[in-house]
């Protein structure tokens, strides 16, 4: 194993623990009814991480039925309009409701945060189980539903579409529902994790930013969630009863539907990236082995975010129908975004320079997010930007936009962050060879797909075609071949994170010469976490060779 | 980057957006130079210490007051172009414009009406007033860059003038099932002359019945009025039932007769004076220069549809035809 860039090989200075929290019990049982964070952030993972495949493969779909305009390869109809529909829509629930919201704070931040925080476990142990087999309900719905007919209505649900198509919206929308408590647990959860069990001497900024950043999720997830639940319930009665919310054909509002699913659906664009922010914010202070640069101002940040992120539902609906007043007052505080959002950027930077930086791959992720997140980030300025966005909006530029933010945003953080904590979840290394190659082709795949909607959208492309000019089909061909290179990408990651499980090549507690608590134990954590009750000494990030005592 | 420019919006609009693209450009290549400058130049070295700078509020305060300053004045220069969207001058071109699945139907205000085939004249505001008929739409033309919802049961509009005569695009931008990539309308503008030509032909929807005159005749008893006092069923009104009326003979109130053939409910429709059914009020208007030539035989072909012998009785108009060309008109 070669790692010239950086610290060299890395391996174990130990032997693994003989009774890990993966080996003390054992059984399907075992697993089945444990209240482990860690055990219950592995089945998170597992969970997660399938939705992603599944919701990926239909990516993989939408991409190959754009290559031509009528969606023809080789001369024969890949898919018909309606199947396209109702692929772009479980593409959208799946990776949305399934994958992005639980990714990082119910898979990562179940395993990560207690360690973070000295702390045993979770403030409720049952809680957290009970989220996760809320989770596995909503997603056995999610499927049953896809079985049953699938629905095409697009991920947002909009009346009165939605109200009046076939296919079996009711029951996706009803799995909607309960994936939001399941969220709502984590977020109860988590909360009231990091105000009762920190570390003696963990005030509340000496706390990991990664920390910060779930909490501040949690936030969210408790306060807006629960305004999709009645949402998603409204939209049955309506379909179900007739009863006119939302239909204006039996005395309903269809701007009121876009006002509720928005006044969720935009904080949980910051359910997305917040804990995306958070993984980063580990990364490169531990990468560039140099204390973080602004640690307030990142906590402070992820803060003003959340509560920003409660304020500017309305742009998404600047020529929806709502009022022009209330329009430029969104628009207005959409721009407020961008400052917490730089502040992080520029935090990020500084604390990059002069440092002693080594590209492992978590690093590379890291690095990639910086890029592609800048891109999403001011593009985001040209859709809040009024009289752009009226040309822009509902085209392949957002379409463009939601993806540089939640995935080459959320999704490369959490990349990164599954490498990143990966020797510490199962006490192995993966091949770090193969996890650059493969960072890179996920980067460089990414670009090409998305890199060109952009230009698609400019151009007047709107979202949600199956069919379009044939003006267009150069860019769409283009972003395919992009498709299947991050796919390849992905591919890879897949395959040398699994052989590691199987070809063991353990890991030591710190691999990367972290900072913070979950690094003090051992790799993988015993099931009680820690020996004994983990003490801070030092604040997190602190790099100076001297012991400080704070 | 950006398609066509065809109306007066574009200028605007292009010169925002790329001076966005042009900051995006210089913030993207500053952040990127950053990251990667970094990434060399202090690539790792086993054992070298790195300084502890928790943080340096000056520079902290500047980056967030400057991008601040920044944002307010896109903000302004946003908001700036969007107040001229929202407002279209009163003396525009009012069309009305109904989406439903997955068509557009355009109205002028004379009445003509298209669908999926959208004509205005050049460099005259034009104000497009839009409903749905069933689930939301979006009117979108990329090369004029204005858009807006269309929402059931409600009226929202969006305005625009066209400097660039030719073919443009109308398409769907908000998902609306099966055809919504297929819900696309030609948008032709075009000169003062040609457009009034197009109204006098009454737009293009009647082409669709040439070969079906009484539907289309069906369509402008609706339309035009008719309906209010002349019922279908036999029932009596203002004025006479059409049911079963052509080829009957009709008492008038002078006491002669008059067969109703084609000649008798044209001169009905523009001299409804002269001829008065006995036991009627001379109270009908005159549609003189009020229907169209195909219209009128569209409602002649109706009417006799209606008799007790469909194909029976006086000749009526199987076809629908273009008015004659007027004198003038040729001569151009």
């Amino acid at each position: 194993m070669e790692h010239a860039l950086t610290t060299g090989k890395i391996v174990a200075d130990k032997p693994r623990p003989a009774k890990n929290y993966l080996n003390e019990t054992s059984g399907i049982w075992s697993w089945m009814t444990t209240v482990d964070h860690k055990r219950l952030g592995i089945m998170y993972l597992v969970g997660v991480l399938s939705a992603f495949l599944v919701g990926g493969i239909f990516a993989l779909l939408i991409r190959l039925s754009l290559l031509t305009p009528s969606h023809t390869l080789f001369g024969k109809q890949l898919l018909t309009a309606e199947a396209y529909n109702k692929v772009f829509t479980l593409h959208g629930v799946i990776m949305v409701f399934l994958f992005i919201i639980p990714s990082v704070p119910a898979a990562l931040g179940n395993f990560c945060l207690p360690l973070m925080l000295g702390a045993k476990d979770v403030a409720f142990p049952r809680l957290n189980l009970a989220s996760f087999y809320l989770w596995l309900t909503g997603a056995i719905m999610a499927i049953t539903s896809m079985v049953l007919g699938g629905v095409d209505t697009g991920w947002t649900f909009y009346t009165p579409y939605s109200t009046s198509t076939g296919g079996t919206v009711g029951l996706m929308t009803m799995s909607v529902f309960v994936l939001g408590f399941s969220s709502i647990f984590t977020g109860i959860n988590f909360v009231s994790t990091v105000h009762k069990l920190r570390a003696p001497g963990m005030g509340w900024f000496e706390m990991p930013l990664f920390v910060w950043g779930i909490y501040a999720t949690g936030v969210i997830q408790v306060l807006a969630t629960p305004v999709i639940g009645i949402t998603m319930v409204l939209l049955l009665l309506e379909r179900v009863f007739l009863i006119g919310i939302f239909d204006p054909r039996i005395g309903g509002d269809p701007v009121l539907f876009q006002h509720f699913f928005w006044f969720y659906s935009h904080p949980a664009v910051y359910i997305m990236i917040l804990p995306g922010m958070a993984i980063i914010s580990e990364i490169i202070p531990t990468f560039s082995r140099k204390t973080m640069f602004g640690y307030r101002a990142i906590a402070y940040s992820s803060v003003g975010l959340a509560l920003l992120g409660f304020v500017v539902w309305g742009h998404h609906m600047f020529v929806a129908g709502q009022s022009q007043l209330a329009t430029v007052i969104f628009s207005f505080l959409t721009f407020l975004v961008a400052i917490p959002s730089g502040v992080k950027v520029f935090n990020w930077l500084s604390t990059m320079y002069k440092g002693n930086i080594s590209l492992e791959t978590p690093m590379c992720y890291a690095v990639s997010f910086l890029l592609l997140f800048a891109i999403g980030g001011l593009t985001g300025i040209f859709l809040g930007t009024l009289s752009v966005d009226v040309h822009l909006t509902d085209t392949y530029f957002v379409v463009a936009h939601f993806h540089y933010v939640m995935m080459g945003g959320t999704v490369i953080a959490f990349i990164g962050g599954l490498h990143y904590w990966w020797p510490k979840m199962t006490g192995r290394m993966y091949n770090e060879t193969w996890g650059r190659i493969a960072c890179s082709l996920v980067f460089i795949g990414f670009n090409m797909t998305f890199l060109t909607q952009f230009i698609l959208g400019s151009r007047g492309m709107p979202r949600r075609y199956a069919n379009y000019l044939d003006q267009f089909q150069p860019l769409h061909a283009f972003s395919t071949v992009g498709s299947w290179v991050l796919g390849l990408g992905l591919f890879i990651t897949a395959g040398y994170l699994l052989a590691s499980l199987r070809k063991p090549m353990d890991a030591p507690d710190n691999p990367w010469g972290g900072t913070t608590l979950e690094w003090k134990t051992s790799s993988p954590p015993i099931t009680h976490n820690f020996e004994e009750q983990p003490v801070l000494e030092r604040a997190p990030y602190d790099y100076r060779p001297e012991v400080t005592h704070v | 980057m950006l398609p066509a420019q065809g109306s007066h919006f574009a200028g605007e609009v292009d010169f925002i957006y790329m001076g966005l693209f042009w900051l995006s450009v210089v913030l993207f290549l500053g952040i990127t130079g950053m990251a990667v400058w970094c990434c060399i130049r202090f690539r790792y070295k086993p054992g070298r210490a790195t300084p502890h700078i928790t943080h340096n509020t000056v520079l902290e305060i500047v980056w967030s007051v400057l991008p601040l300053v920044l944002c307010i004045a896109i903000f302004f220069w946003g908001v700036d172009g969007f107040m001229k969207f929202s407002v279209a001058p009163g003396d525009a071109l009012e069309i009305q414009v109904t989406a439903k699945k997955w068509l557009w139907q355009f109205e002028y205000p004379d009445g003509s009406r298209t669908i999926n085939d959208l004509h205005i004249p050049v460099n005259k505001p034009v104000r497009f007033i839009m409903t749905s008929e069933d689930v939301l739409h979006d009117f979108f033309v990329p090369t004029m860059r204005v858009k807006n919802d269309i929402i059931p049961n409600r009226y929202t509009e969006v305005w625009f003038t066209p400097t660039v005569l030719g073919p443009h695009h109308v398409t769907c931008a908000e998902y609306c099932g099966k055809g919504h990539s297929d819900m696309q309308a030609k948008l032709t503008v075009e000169t003062d002359a040609e457009f009034k030509k197009f109204l006098e032909t009454g737009g293009t929807e009647w082409e669709d019945y040439r070969g079906k005159p009484a539907e289309w005749g069906k369509l402008q008893w609706d339309r035009k009025g008719c309906a209010t006092c002349h019922s279908l069923d036999g029932k009596r009104g203002q004025g006479p039932s059409w049911k079963g009326i052509w080829g009957k003979k009709e008492k008038l109130q002078d006491g002669s007769e008059v067969l109703v053939d084609e000649n008798y409910v044209r001169e009905s429709m523009m001299l409804p004076q002269a001829k008065i059914v006995a036991g009627f009020d001379p109270i009908m208007p005159t549609f003189q220069g009020l229907l169209r030539e195909h219209e009128i035989q569209g409602l002649i072909a109706f009417i006799k549809s209606l008799g007790d012998n469909p194909g029976g009785g006086p000749p009526a108009p199987t076809t629908l035809s273009l008015p004659e060309p007027s004198k003038q008109e040729s001569k151009k």
